[in-house]
């Protein structure tokens, strides 16, 4: 009398919905961590001239910034000190979530990247990375004669 | 102090709208309260705080330059602000709070009213 509760294999559909969530989510762990939430966090976006990298890493010294571009590949490496935990011995520390330490982030950019052509801003603790690309591969009108 | 000092309130019935929650850092000494907010590409201007009796209220919006016609590939940051509400306890003075932002990070200073600070009680020897 129960099977018509159960029509078909329950465990089977729950492993089935759990695979479709970590494909959704991205959740299966690399060894350097989650791909997802480094620091700092990254968005990437592109134009027909240029390709626009926006790096969230507020708190830094942009002196101590090393960003780098080599055959393609960019990377934004530093470090930031913790906090200062109070002038006295006696803090207390009641919420720590920042991110402190080392970090390295490496993108791979398009082939067309001009390495010539970077404009690095860094502003309200964002990091503005703007790469042009070759003229050759921006999209032109071709006249007709 | 116990952990009650300074209460994250998860929600915010008031104000709907979606918002990133940023990672926060809160020291205490004998003083009063240190907070530090990262809010990245948050400017002066677009920063708002609001303190409502013992309520105190980090609101701001990131300010990207984006150039005409730009076509997302990878975003990790998926929200244009930041929200972050947290309640403070009796002893902390909310009409004395300072706030400075500098590189996108928020440093709250919140003293202890001064009833509720340290003093050292002198012993009469009899």
């Amino acid at each position: 009398m129960y099977r018509t509760l159960f029509p078909r294999d329950v465990f089977a559909e729950l492993d089935r919905l759990q695979s479709q969530l970590q494909t959704a989510f991205d959740i299966s762990p690399s060894i350097r961590g989650l791909a997802r939430g480094g620091f700092p966090a990254l968005n990437v976006g592109s134009t027909s001239k240029s390709v626009e990298v926006y790096a969230f890493a507020p708190g830094l010294d942009p002196s101590q910034l090393d960003v780098q571009l080599e055959k393609g590949v960019l990377t934004i490496a530093g470090e930031r000190q913790p906090t200062a935990s109070g002038k006295d011995g006696d803090a207390t520390i009641h919420i720590d979530e920042r991110f402190s330490g080392r970090f390295r982030r490496v993108i791979s950019l398009p082939d067309d990247v001009d390495p010539n052509g970077v404009t690095a801003l860094y502003r309200n603790g964002l990091l503005h990375i703007s790469v042009r690309r070759h003229e050759a591969s921006q999209p032109r009108r071709i006249s007709i004669q | 102090m116990n952990d009650q000092t300074i209460r994250t309130r998860s929600s915010d019935s008031a104000n709907p709208q979606p918002a990133l929650m940023p990672p926060v850092n809160v020291v205490e000494d004998a003083q009063g309260i240190t907070l530090f907010a990262d809010l990245p590409g948050v400017s002066k201007d677009s920063l708002h705080l609001n303190v409502e009796t013992d309520v105190v209220t980090i609101e701001g919006q990131i300010d990207l330059e984006v150039p005409e016609g730009l076509e997302v590939t990878h975003a990790e940051v998926s929200m244009p602000s930041f929200r972050r509400v947290f309640t403070l306890s009796k002893e902390l003075d909310a009409e004395k709070i300072s706030a400075e932002l500098k590189d996108g990070v928020l440093k709250l200073r919140i003293p202890k009213a001064e009833h509720a600070q340290p003093r050292r009680i002198p012993v009469d020897a009899g």
